[in-house]
């Protein structure tokens, strides 16, 4: 019998496995000791592990996320957990001008191993200050490493794999990805810097590339497009890092299908998708390509409140379908 | 000097269960006063209702208890002050005299609601009675408060500034920064602490190692009062004098004004369950502690309106609200491509 596991449990197998083999490593973030705050992810670890270990905090992101670095440099591994995106802003300075920057800095002699767990939530009528999803503005910054898990496995994986690695990890996970369901598996043991994109889905006429949520659409949209038209096929490409991107199988894809497009649900200006785009034709010559590359990402506008305006605001399925056949059916 | 009697109390669900001494208050300003508090009450009773039965699309945060603290506070205010709140802010805006029908229409995503439909609940504005804005990131908006205490000390009028906060709230450095910077430019503006003693989940005893939040007014020299802030009378009294120093002094203040919500931290749900310490004993208690019961008993005792008026008053109120509610529902959505609209500003 095959044991299924959803997202939000790999994410809590992901704690657990980290608790139990790795005494050094303390979880610190606000809602840690409600069942209701942070989803399924975290449920009862303060029983299991004691409030020493799983620590629930006051209102305060900047210290609390500054307390994490300071305890990594000290020889703790803690995991900070925002349970929004939004609410870590007021941590930016702590985030970007310290985790980031130390190892630079100092040439080498400190490196602080904090792993900032960074949730996102967003649509049910939330509004501007409850709905950001942030990633690419964190990619920017040199000396972060920015892990957007898709898959179940990956949830777990991967947070596992950055909270061992040595370097300051924005994990970002998507509350949108929680039910998602995969057969369960042995710990995978990856060292975040040699993790790299992964094939999805095969195909030879068009490359989709995608992190985190974006990649669950984008399959969808593949199949509901291949439902239709049988004879393309479409090669679905999961970044799961995005800060450093190995671009070796984005680009040896690219050669293959020779039309891509970036799906991302961040904003479009100076966004993932941007980068990505910006990135391959620098790296291939733009003449082997069919089609111009295409941007599929949020509009440049902040998350609106009125359900009528979020469904023009959020990427569908159907956005994707309908780019499929633009560039597939259409040309 | 309040006596430490006097403190202990004011978080002890089980004492402050007693009648108001309405002395100070002439009878019309008690009817106003009981027709306000009820008003809100109901108002946040019809949002859970809705919310629960899914008309309502959005997360609502309902200061059902809480509403005696912006209804006095609001009493000394007009529409040249400058009013910040944050998540918890229906109570704040209707209590300044905003549009009933505009709250229900922004709720609904409409777009003639106090936001056009691009805030919801947890977004509200409406300057016209000087409400500035409320938004949902904790202690978003204090140093906007403080900015606006600025603003009037630029242009020498007598306004006042207020900044709502919540135990919670205090707990973000920003809330520090603000006290200093309001304390050393001698800036208007009034820090009102809603405690509720709590935060979300939290109980403030695990949060803080006090659960007076007024001890940093102290460690920034600025004046402050503690009250009880389900007396209304007690809210009234203590912002009358707070509010006409600050006008005419221009020193900040703040009030830390003790309460409980009834309702969970979001939505319609008592979420007895969910908090550290949260309880059915200590909620049962402190709606023995609720300002409009102790005020509509104040009104009896000392007969000046009895029970049935006061049930009338009620019954007329809840009323209006169900019919403001079918309006509001009636009201158009925004278009489609209102989405790409006002991200900067449009002239009209
Ligand atoms: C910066 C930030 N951190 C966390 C949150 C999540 N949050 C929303 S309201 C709230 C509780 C705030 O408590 P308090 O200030 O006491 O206000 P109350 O809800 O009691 O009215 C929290 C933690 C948030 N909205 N913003
Ligand atoms: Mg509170």
């Amino acid at each position: 019998m095959t044991n299924y596991i959803t997202y939000s449990e790999a994410i809590l197998e992901g704690f657990k496995y980290l608790l139990d083999n790795h005494k050094d490593v303390f979880v610190i973030g606000q809602g840690l000791w409600s069942p209701w705050y942070v989803g399924n992810t975290m449920r009862d670890l303060d029983k299991l592990y004691g409030k020493k270990r799983i620590i629930d905090t006051p209102v305060s992101e900047n210290a609390v996320t500054g307390a994490a670095i300071g305890a990594s440099l000290c020889g703790s591994k803690p995991i900070v957990v925002h349970p929004r995106m939004d609410f870590m802003l007021y941590a930016m300075d702590p985030i970007i001008n310290q985790a980031a920057k130390w190892s630079y800095m100092f040439g080498g002699k400190a490196n602080p191993q904090v792993t900032i767990r960074s949730i996102v939530n967003r649509g049910g009528e939330q509004g501007a200050q409850h709905s950001q999803i942030l990633h690419s503005l964190f990619a920017h910054i040199p000396g972060l490493r920015v892990v957007m898990p898709y898959s179940v496995l990956d949830a777990r994986d991967l947070l596992i794999s950055s909270v061992l690695c040595k370097d300051p990890v924005i994990f970002i996970d998507d509350r949108w990805l929680y039910d998602e369901k995969d057969e369960s598996k042995e710990v995978e043991k990856l060292n975040l810097e040699e993790v790299t994109s992964r094939k999805v889905l095969e195909g030879n006429d068009i490359t989709i590339i995608s992190s985190g949520y974006s990649t669950k659409i984008s399959k969808n949209a593949i199949k509901i497009f291949n439902e239709a038209n049988k004879n393309y096929s479409i090669e679905l490409i999961d970044l799961r890092v995005i800060n450093p991107i190995n671009y070796d199988l984005i680009l040896k894809s690219i050669c293959k299908t020779k039309r891509f497009i970036v799906v991302d649900g961040g904003w479009k200006t100076c966004g993932l998708a941007s980068e990505i785009i910006s990135s391959v034709v620098e790296k291939l010559d733009p003449n082997i390509l069919l089609s111009k590359p295409i941007n599929l990402s949020l509009k440049n506008c902040p998350a609106p409140s009125a359900n009528v305006l979020e469904r023009e605001y959020y990427l569908s399925e159907q956005d994707i379908v309908s780019l499929l056949k633009r560039e597939l059916l259409d040309s | 000097m309040v006596s430490n009697r006097y403190l202990d109390d004011l978080i002890n669900p089980e004492k402050n269960q007693n009648t108001f001494n309405l002395n100070s208050i002439s009878k019309k300003d008690c009817e106003d006063l009981y027709r306000k508090l009820t008003f809100i009450r109901e108002v946040e009773f019809k949002i859970a209702e809705e919310r629960k039965n899914g008309e309502i699309g959005g997360p609502v945060h309902l200061a059902a208890g809480q509403e005696a603290i912006p209804v006095g506070i609001s009493y000394h205010l007009n529409k040249n002050d400058y009013i910040f709140g944050a998540h918890r802010s229906h109570a704040h805006i209707l209590a300044l005299g905003s549009s009933l029908k505009g709250l229900f229409a922004e709720i609904l995503g409409r777009s003639t609601g106090l936001s056009k439909g691009y805030g919801g609940s947890m977004h509200l504005i409406d300057k016209s009675v000087g409400f500035m804005g409320s938004v949902p990131i904790v202690a978003g908006t204090i140093s906007l408060a403080v900015g606006a205490g600025f603003a009037i000390s630029q242009k020498n009028t007598n306004s006042v500034s207020i900044a709502y906060i919540g135990d919670g709230g205090v707990e973000e450095g920003v809330f520090h920064e603000s006290l200093n910077l309001a304390s050393i430019n001698n800036l208007p503006v009034i820090f009102v602490v809603e405690n509720n003693l709590f935060s979300s989940h939290m109980d403030i005893k695990k949060r803080q190692p006090s659960s007076f939040t007024s001890r940093f007014a102290k460690a920034n020299l600025i004046n402050h009062k503690i009250i009880d802030g389900n007396n209304i009378i007690e809210v009234i009294n203590a912002s009358k004098d707070i509010i006409k120093e600050t006008r005419e002094n221009k020193k900040p203040w703040l009030i830390e004004a003790f309460t409980y919500r009834w309702f969970g931290h979001v939505d319609w749900r008592e979420d007895i369950d969910v908090g550290t310490n949260r309880c059915r004993k200590s909620l049962n208690n402190w709606k023995l502690r609720c300002p409009i019961k102790r005020l509509k008993e104040s009104l009896i005792e000392e007969n000046i309106m009895d029970q049935s008026i006061l049930d009338n008053i009620r019954t007329e109120i809840i009323d209006e609200i169900n019919n403001t509610w079918e309006i509001a529902l009636q009201e158009p959505f925004p278009e489609k491509n209102d989405l790409l609209k006002n991200i900067y500003f449009e002239k009209k």
